[in-house]
C-alpha cells in the first residue's frame, strides 16, 4: 500500500509509564511526503506514542527508525537534531518569551527564509513577534507551536491534537495551514481525536485502540468504515 | 535620628546588598532551572574567599604587584576555578538524582555542604585566616569635624563597580545570546526544550557555572574587603544570600538582585539604629515574615502547576 520511502519506521513498540503499560506491539511507517493520521479514542496512547518516539518515555521493546537510522536509544535533543519535530499536546509554548523568541527555539540558528515562509503561514505571528507568547489567545499559541515546529525545516511534522480545544473557525484555519505545509513538501504525522477533519487531510491514517493499532487504510477507506463512523465519527 | 549615621548605614547596606545579590542570583538560578535549593552554594563563596588568598600568594610568589593587576588576575583566576567546583558539585551530587524524588536532592545538598566545609577545615585548618590588605584609604564626604562623616573606602567602591558589572554581564547573557534564551527556555519547560534539540543536561551545567561565578566574584571581593575568613564564612552568608533570593522572588533574576540590596539596607540600618547582636535575627524574621504574606516575593510570580 505505501511504496514510498519510509522516514519513519515504528516497530514491534511497548512502552510503559512507571509499571502500566500503555502500547503494545505498536508497528507503523510514514513515507516520504506521506500525510498519515493516527486516530484514537482519548486515553488510547496517542500522546504516549508521539513522546516515545523522543525517549520521553524509552520504549521497552522494539525499534524506532528515523531516515534510516536507528533512534530508539538517542537522547531526547539529538533526536529533535535530526528533523524530528513534534507540535506537543496543549501547545508547551514558552509563556515568557516572546513570540519571536519562542519561533527562533525551533532551529539551531535563524534562517530568515524560513521565519519568513511561517510569517506568511500565520501573519498574526508576525503582527506579535515582540508580545510574551503567554499572552496569545489558545488558537494563536497553536500557531506558534506549529511555526515553532517548523522553523528547524524539519523532514517530519508530529502534531499531537493540534485542534484540541480551539473554535471550529480556528480549526479550520489550522487545517488549511497544514495543507499548505503539505504542499511545500512537508512530511506530516497528525495524531486526532477529531478523527472527520484528520482522515479528509490525511492520505493514510491508522487507529489506535487501548494501545494496539487496530485497523490501517487510506484515508477515505477509513472514512468509509462503518465501524470507524461509529467509533470516532458520531455516525450511526 | 542621625544624618551622617544614616548615610552610612545606606553606603555599607548597598555594599553588603550588593554581595547578597551576587550569591542570590546562583541560588534562584538553580531553583529555577531545576526546582531545588542548592544549599552547598554558600560553600561556593566560602572557597572562593581560600581561593582568592592561594592565588594571591601565588601571584605575590611570582612577583606580580600592581594592585589594579593582582586584583584582576585573582578574580579571574578565582572565578575560573569556582566556576569548576560549581560544574562538579552538580555533576557529583545533583546529576545522578535527577529523576528521583524532590527531596533526595535536597539532602545530597546538605550533605555536599558538610562535605565541603570539613573538606576545607581539615585541609587548610580551623583558624581564621587573613590575606593583607590591597586596597585602602577611601573617601569622606559630608566632613563636619572628626567624628562627623561619611566614609566610603576604596574596597566598598571596587565591591559596589564590579557587582554591578558582573550582574549587568550575567544578565546579559540570560537575555542576550542564544546560551541564555536556552536557559530561560529549560527553565519555562525543560521537556520542551529537549524536544527543540536542546542539550538541557549541558544547560543546567552552564546554570552552575554561571551561579558559582557570580558567587566567586563576592567571595573575591568580600575577601580583599574584610582580609579575613574561615572555613565556616559560607553558612551564614548562603543562608542570608538564600533569604535574599526568597525576598525577591526565587526563581526571579531581577528579583535576586533586588532582594540583596533590599535586605542588605534593611540589615545596614537595623544594625546602625537599633542593635548589631540582633541583625541575624532581624534578617531571619525578614525571611519568615515574607514567607507568611508574600511567600512569591517581591519580583516573584505566585506557583502555577504546570500540567
Amino acid at each position: 500500500m505505501n511504496q514510498r520511502e519510509p522516514i519513519l519506521k515504528v516497530r514491534g513498540v511497548d512502552v510503559a509509564h512507571g509499571h502500566t503499560p500503555v502500547l503494545h506491539d505498536v508497528t507503523l511507517e510514514v513515507g516520504l511526503g506521506e500525510i498519515v493520521t493516527l486516530i484514537g479514542a482519548n486515553g488510547a496512547g496517542k500522546s504516549t506514542l508521539l513522546m516515545s518516539l523522543f525517549g520521553l518515555p524509552r520504549v521497552a521493546r522494539g525499534q524506532v527508525v528515523f531516515a534510516g537510522q536507528e533512534i530508539t536509544a538517542l537522547p531526547t535533543h539529538r533526536i529533535a537534531r535530526l528533523g524530528l519535530a513534534l507540535v506537543p499536546e496543549g501547545r508547551r509554548i514558552f509563556p515568557a518569551m516572546t513570540v519571536r523568541e519562542n519561533l527562533v527555539m525551533g532551529g539551531e540558528s535563524v534562517n530568515e527564509m524560513v521565519l519568513e515562509r511561517i510569517h506568511g503561514l500565520f501573519p498574526v505571528l508576525h503582527d506579535r513577534a515582540g508580545q510574551r507568547a503567554g499572552t496569545l489567545s489558545g488558537g494563536e499559541q497553536q500557531m506558534l507551536a506549529i511555526g515553532r515546529a517548523l522553523m528547524g525545516r524539519p523532514r517530519l511534522l508530529l502534531l499531537d491534537e493540534p485542534s484540541l480545544g480551539l473554535a471550529p473557525l480556528m480549526i479550520r484555519r489550522i487545517f488549511q495551514a497544514l495543507r499548505e505545509i503539505v504542499v511545500e513538501g512537508t512530511t506530516l504525522f497528525l495524531v486526532e481525536q477529531n478523527a472527520n477533519q484528520a482522515l479528509r487531510l490525511a492520505d493514510r491514517g491508522y487507529v489506535l485502540v487501548n494501545g494496539c493499532i487496530r485497523m490501517e487504510g487510506s484515508g477515505a477507506e477509513l472514512l468509509d468504515n462503518p465501524e470507524i463512523r461509529r467509533a470516532y465519527l458520531g455516525g450511526h | 535620628m542621625n544624618a551622617h549615621i544614616l548615610l552610612q548605614q545606606l553606603v555599607n547596606g548597598v555594599v553588603l546588598g550588593s554581595v547578597y545579590g551576587l550569591i542570590a542570583v546562583g541560588y534562584t538560578m538553580v531553583y529555577g532551572i531545576i526546582g531545588m535549593i542548592n544549599f552547598a552554594h554558600g560553600e561556593v563563596y566560602m572557597i572562593a574567599a581560600y581561593l582568592t588568598a592561594i592565588f594571591l600568594a601565588a601571584l605575590t610568589l611570582l612577583g606580580i604587584q600592581s594592585p589594579p593587576v593582582v586584583i584582576l588576575m585573582v578574580l579571574i583566576l578565582t572565578m575560573a576555578v569556582t566556576a569548576l567546583y560549581g560544574w562538579s558539585i552538580e555533576r557529583i551530587a545533583y546529576k545522578p538524582l535527577r529523576h528521583s524524588t524532590r527531596l533526595a536532592p535536597l539532602i545530597s545538598a546538605i550533605g555536599m555542604s558538610l562535605i565541603l566545609q570539613n573538606f576545607v577545615r581539615i585541609a587548610q585548618g580551623a583558624r581564621n585566616q587573613g590575606i593583607p590588605t590591597l586596597l585602602d584609604g577611601g573617601v569622606r564626604l559630608m566632613e563636619n569635624g572628626p567624628e562627623q562623616f561619611v566614609q566610603i573606602t576604596h574596597a566598598q567602591i571596587l565591591i559596589v563597580v564590579t557587582a554591578i558589572v558582573s550582574m549587568g554581564a550575567l544578565w546579559y547573557l540570560i537575555q542576550g545570546t542564544a546560551m541564555g534564551r536556552a536557559c530561560r527556555a529549560v527553565q519555562q519547560d525543560r521537556t520542551m526544550a529537549a524536544l527543540l534539540g536542546v542539550d538541557t543536561d549541558r544547560i543546567i551545567s552552564v546554570v552552575f557555572v554561571l551561579g558559582a561565578s557570580m558567587a566567586a566574584v563576592a567571595g573575591t571581593l568580600v575577601t580583599f574587603n574584610y582580609g579575613s575568613f574561615d572555613f565556616f564564612i559560607g553558612f551564614v552568608t548562603g543562608i542570608k544570600a538564600f533569604t535574599a533570593a526568597v525576598l525577591g522572588g526565587i526563581g526571579s533574576l531581577p528579583g535576586a538582585m533586588l532582594g540583596g540590596l533590599v535586605l542588605g539596607l534593611s540589615e545596614s540600618i537595623f544594625s546602625g539604629f537599633v542593635n548589631t547582636d540582633y541583625k541575624d535575627v532581624f534578617a531571619f524574621s525578614l525571611l519568615v515574615l515574607v514567607l507568611i504574606f508574600r511567600p512569591s516575593g517581591l519580583l516573584g510570580h505566585p506557583e502555577v502547576e504546570k500540567v
